[in-house]
């Protein structure tokens, strides 16, 4: 019910981004999901693609910081309140989140959003209670 | 005009006659009373005995601040602690300080040096002395502060920042001698200028800077901006603190007072004495001071020493404007920054190896220091918040150890730039 997240550490430099994309491009590595956070002076680039070891490797043999941290993909309707719904779950079961990004593709009916809560066993029991379906790494990985 | 006649202007020979009596006096006394002296004189097969002139003094081992450090805190103190009446501190090369002590005696002789440099200035006791130097254990407020008072003038001891309160005493008082690192007094200039400030109107003479390099084109700007004679002081807090050399009106370098100091230039490589008038490291030896004695301190400052008469009439010899360090050492606001103070907090910090650079640059005539951490894979996070507190703590623990505020920047790893395996601790982009 994981799914791995590359987070890469920039400085809000020109470039910096690109250079990220085209490391994983040269190594056919493809982008699932990205969304950046930033301050005055940095940004993290948090990424979900189809082969997190291989793009943890080649960043860090490019000279990157990253890491690896365990998110995971929650479908959401897609339609008015859909969102919503899935929060108010969370926020019933007094789970944080810490931050949230929706993907780029989606499946047919629903849209997919990545979730990074601190307990992360928690949220998945509260939202599969309710009936939210959470999808799986490999599922993740091969859409 | 001397503050001191006798002393000041005496003739060559008999001041280096004194300069023997007390330096065999200093010697013997730290061969007595300070083990770590007693040590190396013993190692060196020397005894109070053998020095017999002031040619000997060669003969002596040098004193660094490494050696301040190992003897932390009182370790070289030559008296107990009951005779010191004041400690002061600056910084250490990690996050100890340098902490150095003085006598009853001492603080009389410190405050006397001072008047003289006040009355190098021109001062007297009808002069108004705004004390702009950080009292604490800094040793310029309360240095400066003691002398103007023996010299009778009146002390304004506002010591350092808050320069729309030192503007308005400046105005209302009636501010005749200005004490202060130079770039604050030109920031206070042009701050002064914004807010409609005549400095041409205001009665003031004089500015006693120092505790940072500067340079004639700093002064030219001064004495413009202020309308006042812009002189430079030396000293260093192991020495004493400010007063240790100062500048006449005829501006050819500071006078250092060799009735109390012996100056050396020396090879900073060598260790070898260099003659008159040749460019190397600053070694002072005291010869009167009873609680914290040095024999032939290393300052690591860069300059020359100028022995031909001065046209003020004072006889002691002169060094130059301070060139450079024969360390890394850097100096920030007026305050002593040692690189390998930064790498002391990293370590506690958990990095076994740290990347950072310092990057020192000059705007609006203050200093601004931005301490540039990589980032390692052991402190990153996906959270923002989590770099944000760690940028935080950072800041602070590199502001208590150095005493001013810096700011921290977390770059991306090698963005620092390596030379043959090591790295680049500094980048000083001031323009001085």
């Amino acid at each position: 019910m994981r799914v791995k997240q590359i987070s890469v550490f920039l400085e809000n430099k020109s470039g910096r981004l690109a250079q990220v994309t085209r490391v994983l491009g040269e190594n056919g590595i493809n982008i699932r999901a990205l969304a950046i956070a930033d301050t005055t002076d940095f940004g993290i680039l948090r990424l979900i693609v189809n082969d997190p070891e291989l793009a943890y490797r080649v960043l860090k043999e490019a000279g990157f910081t990253v890491s690896v941290t365990d998110v995971i993909a929650v479908e959401v309707a897609d339609e008015p309140g859909g969102l919503a719904r899935v929060l108010a779950v969370l926020a019933e079961a007094n789970i944080n989140i810490e931050y949230l990004y929706a993907f780029v593709q989606r499946t047919a009916s629903a849209a997919l959003v990545v979730f990074r809560v601190e307990q992360l066993d928690e949220a998945v029991g509260a939202l599969q209670a309710k009936g939210v379906r959470i999808l799986a790494g490999e599922e993740v990985y091969t859409l | 005009m001397y503050w001191n006649q006798k002393y000041e202007t005496m003739p060559r020979e008999e001041l280096r006659a004194l300069q023997l009596e007390r330096l065999q006096l200093t010697v013997e006394r730290v061969y007595r009373n300070v083990p770590f002296y007693r040590q190396r004189f013993t190692e060196m097969g020397i005894k109070p005995s053998s020095i017999r002139s002031l040619e000997d003094l060669r003969r002596l081992p040098f004193t660094t601040k490494q050696d301040l450090r190992d003897n932390y805190p009182f370790g070289l103190f030559a008296v107990p602690l009951s005779e010191v009446v004041r400690i002061h501190a600056s910084s250490g090369t990690t996050g100890k300080p340098t902490v150095v002590g003085y006598t009853q005696n001492d603080i009389r002789t410190w405050a006397e040096l001072i008047a003289r440099c006040l009355v190098c200035a021109g001062a007297t006791k009808f002069d108004v002395v705004q004390n702009a130097y950080g009292y604490g254990l800094f040793t310029g407020g309360l240095g400066l502060h003691f002398g103007a008072e023996l010299l009778g003038a009146t002390v304004v001891p506002v010591s350092g920042g808050n320069t729309q309160r030192q503007l308005m005493l400046m105005q209302d008082f009636g501010t005749t001698i200005l004490c202060c690192t130079p770039s604050y007094a030109l920031y206070m200039a042009e701050e002064g200028q914004k807010m409609g400030i005549d400095f041409k109107k205001l009665p003031l003479k004089a500015g006693i800077f120092g505790a940072e390099p500067w340079s004639e084109r700093m002064r030219a700007q001064l004495e413009e901006k202020l309308d006042l004679m812009a002189l430079d002081i030396y000293g260093l807090s192991e020495i004493m603190g400010p007063g240790v050399a100062m500048e006449c009106r005829y501006k050819q370098g500071m006078h250092i007072f060799e009735d109390h100091f012996i100056p050396e230039i020396i090879d900073p490589d060598t260790g070898e004495v260099l003659p008159p008038g040749e460019e190397g490291e600053l070694v002072i030896t005291t010869i009167t001071k009873e609680a914290f004695p040095l024999i032939r301190y290393r300052t690591r400052d860069v300059t020359r020493l100028v022995v031909d008469p001065c046209p003020c009439g004072r006889t002691h010899a002169r060094i130059t404007r301070i060139t450079g360090r024969t360390d890394d050492m850097l100096i920030i606001r007026g305050v002593n920054v040692f690189p390998s103070q930064v790498e002391s907090v990293l370590l506690e910090f958990g990095e076994t190896e740290p990347h950072y650079l310092l990057v020192v640059d000059r705007k609006a005539n203050l200093d601004h220091l931005e301490i540039w951490v990589e980032v390692a894979e052991h402190m990153f996070s996906d959270k923002v918040r989590q770099l944000e507190d760690l940028e935080g703590r950072l800041r602070e623990r590199i502001q208590s150890v150095l005493g001013i505020s810096a700011k921290v920047k977390l770059v991306e790893p090698n963005t620092i730039p390596r030379f043959e395996g090591k790295a680049k601790r500094v980048v000083d982009r001031r323009e001085i």
